[in-house]
């Protein structure tokens, strides 16, 4: 019990600080690799290659003054930094970041807290995070603060259903919600991981988890064009920070959530030995590796994404949450309920993977279907009403 | 719609989303390892693609004589000429009946660049330069004085001249 006391507590901190670092990490190379996207050098001063940029941006958002509005509500305009930050860290808690690390006093896994339920936990904490950006656009007592709060909450209720959905066919898959045996699941072989057997889901997953964290193309919440800066607009120095780092660290949880479910976790690609007892700390080292490289690529395609697309407008963005994202996500549920019904209980076949491929061919087919028949000028709409409407 | 506005619809059949974004991002993608266009202001001034133009006019310069002495001889039409009128010139005689000026100043602030001064300049002694980093302390550093304009070492503007528009 005092060990697990004392592992838990010593998990927690290095996961929280690991998680910090990479967010000041992130807020860097995101401005290097916009700048470099658009042929620019980005911040190299501070440091070695800007290294210490996030340091000096710190130290000036500390040293900032802090403004209050006079009509604001003082409890929830102080309040809702935090409410916005700590549920972008609690859902790290769950996530499975390396093989077990065996100590002299047993074999510690390396996840802070290995819930039986740890992916129902994740779905909870994450629509916690909405709860911060409504109310700091509440409490600021500002008409476009409460926009951004108002479109906050409209998006990312909508695109949660559609974030679940798509997770509940990897569900199907593990059969189990525990987020390390969901990663054990796909260790048997590449073809396992999940995002071959599971691409359109996949797919729908990303496109959610852009919804969720408010990022290009689905940042409407702050759109600066229409509502300066939306429900931060007026919060200042350390307050803004910690908006700006929950959103950073939402960024960072969802990568390694879609590293976890769909690419096999810490899984090392193309080996065995990496998968099962005898455990050691080497182990425990490579498998972090390969799960941080994977978290680190989700995060790449997040400022790839980000500075590559347009922002939706508001009525493209409902449209493509409840018209396309849902009936998508539903209905691919239920063929790919139909298909592992047929393949495990018809054919009799365990999940391995000559399965998974199968799954994938199916995929393959209605990737085809979806991207080269049905997105055809439907997916988004066109800027123009129909005429005669 | 309540103007007459011609709605062209999209063929549906060229458009796409999922596509495109993926089409955007191999855009966006070789930019990354693209070479960059930032030049790195304090310490690189100018690039094989880009410098300042010879015909830049900025802050002025009085080319003096052998001597060292201004070339100015206070003739008095550069401030008649001045559009802003921030040229102040106060005309001296020495005894060999010289003309120079005992007060020279031009007021930096009030300059809109003309360049006229130069252009009617007798002597060819003011110039406007090829010159832009003039950060100052305080505002009246801005007023220089004849010692300051003489001091000046930075390359002077070359005017545009009529008989030759391109500058070649």
């Amino acid at each position: 019990m005092t060990f697990f006391l004392i592992a838990s507590i010593v998990k927690i901190l290095v996961v929280f600080t690991i998680l910090m670092v990479g967010v000041a990490g992130l807020t860097l190379v995101e401005r290097r690799v916009c700048a470099w996207m658009q042929d620019r050098l980005g911040p190299n001063r501070v440091g070695p290659q800007g290294l210490l940029q996030p340091a000096a941006d710190g130290l000036k958002n500390l040293l900032k003054e802090e403004t209050l509005p006079a009509a604001a509500d003082r409890v929830l305009f102080m309040l809702a930094p935090a409410v916005a930050f700590v549920p972008a860290l609690l859902a790290a808690a769950v996530i499975p970041f390396g093989s077990p690390l065996p100590t002299p006093w047993g074999v510690v896994p390396l996840v802070v807290a290995d819930l039986p339920i740890g992916f129902l936990y994740i779905i909870a904490i994450g629509s916690l995070g909405v709860y911060g950006i409504v109310l700091a656009g509440w409490s600021s007592n500002n008409k476009y603060s409460l926009l951004g709060g108002l479109r906050a909450s409209a998006q990312m209720i909508s695109y949660e259903i559609a974030l679940g959905m798509s997770t509940v066919a990897v569900l199907l898959l593990s059969g189990n919600v525990s987020l390390s045996d969901i990663v054990a699941g796909q260790q048997r072989s590449l073809a396992t991981w999940n995002v071959f057997p599971l691409s359109i889901a996949y797919f729908i997953f990303v496109v959610s988890a852009f919804a969720e964290t408010n990022r290009l193309p689905f940042d409407l919440p702050e759109a600066e064009g229409e509502l300066i800066a939306g429900y931060h607009t007026e919060y200042s120095a350390m307050k803004f920070s910690m908006f700006y780092i929950a959103e950073y660290a939402n960024m960072v949880t969802a990568s390694a959530l879609m590293a976890t479910l769909f690419f096999g976790g810490w899984d090392i690609p193309f080996t065995h030995w990496d998968n099962g007892p005898p455990w050691t700390v080497w182990k425990s080292l490579a498998t972090l590796g390969a799960f941080t490289l994977k978290t680190w690529f989700f995060l790449f395609l997040y400022i790839w994404v980000r500075w590559t697309l347009p922002r939706f407008r508001y009525d493209q963005l409902m449209a493509l949450g409840w018209k396309v994202m849902l009936p998508l996500a539903l209905g691919y549920l239920a063929l790919l309920a139909t298909a592992i019904w047929f393949l495990h209980v018809r054919l009799g076949w365990v999940y391995d993977s000559r399965f998974a491929l199968a799954l994938f061919a199916g995929n393959v087919a209605l990737g085809i279907l979806l991207f080269f028949v049905v997105d055809r000028g439907r997916l988004i709409g066109g800027s123009v009403a129909e005429a005669g409407s | 719609m309540a103007i007459g506005v011609k709605v062209l619809r999209r063929p549906t059949s060229e458009t796409s989303y999922v596509r495109a974004t993926l089409q955007g991002m191999g855009l966006t993608l070789q930019h990354l390892f693209r070479p960059k266009v930032t030049m790195q202001y304090p310490e690189e001034k100018s690039s094989p693609d880009w410098s300042i133009s010879d015909r830049w006019r900025g802050t002025h310069r009085m080319l003096t004589d052998e001597q060292g002495r201004a070339k100015c001889v206070a003739c008095g039409l550069c401030p008649q000429i001045c559009p802003a009128n921030c040229i102040n010139l106060v005309p001296g005689e020495d005894e060999q009946g010289n003309r120079y000026p005992l007060i020279y100043e031009i007021d930096e602030f009030r300059c809109v660049f003309c360049g006229y001064c130069q252009e009617v300049c007798p002597e060819e002694a003011i110039h406007v330069g090829v010159h832009y980093e003039n950060a100052e302390f305080s505002r009246d550093r801005f007023v220089y004085d004849l010692e300051r304009l003489c001091a000046q070492t930075h390359p002077v503007s070359t005017l545009w001249d009529p008989a030759d528009p391109k500058g070649e």
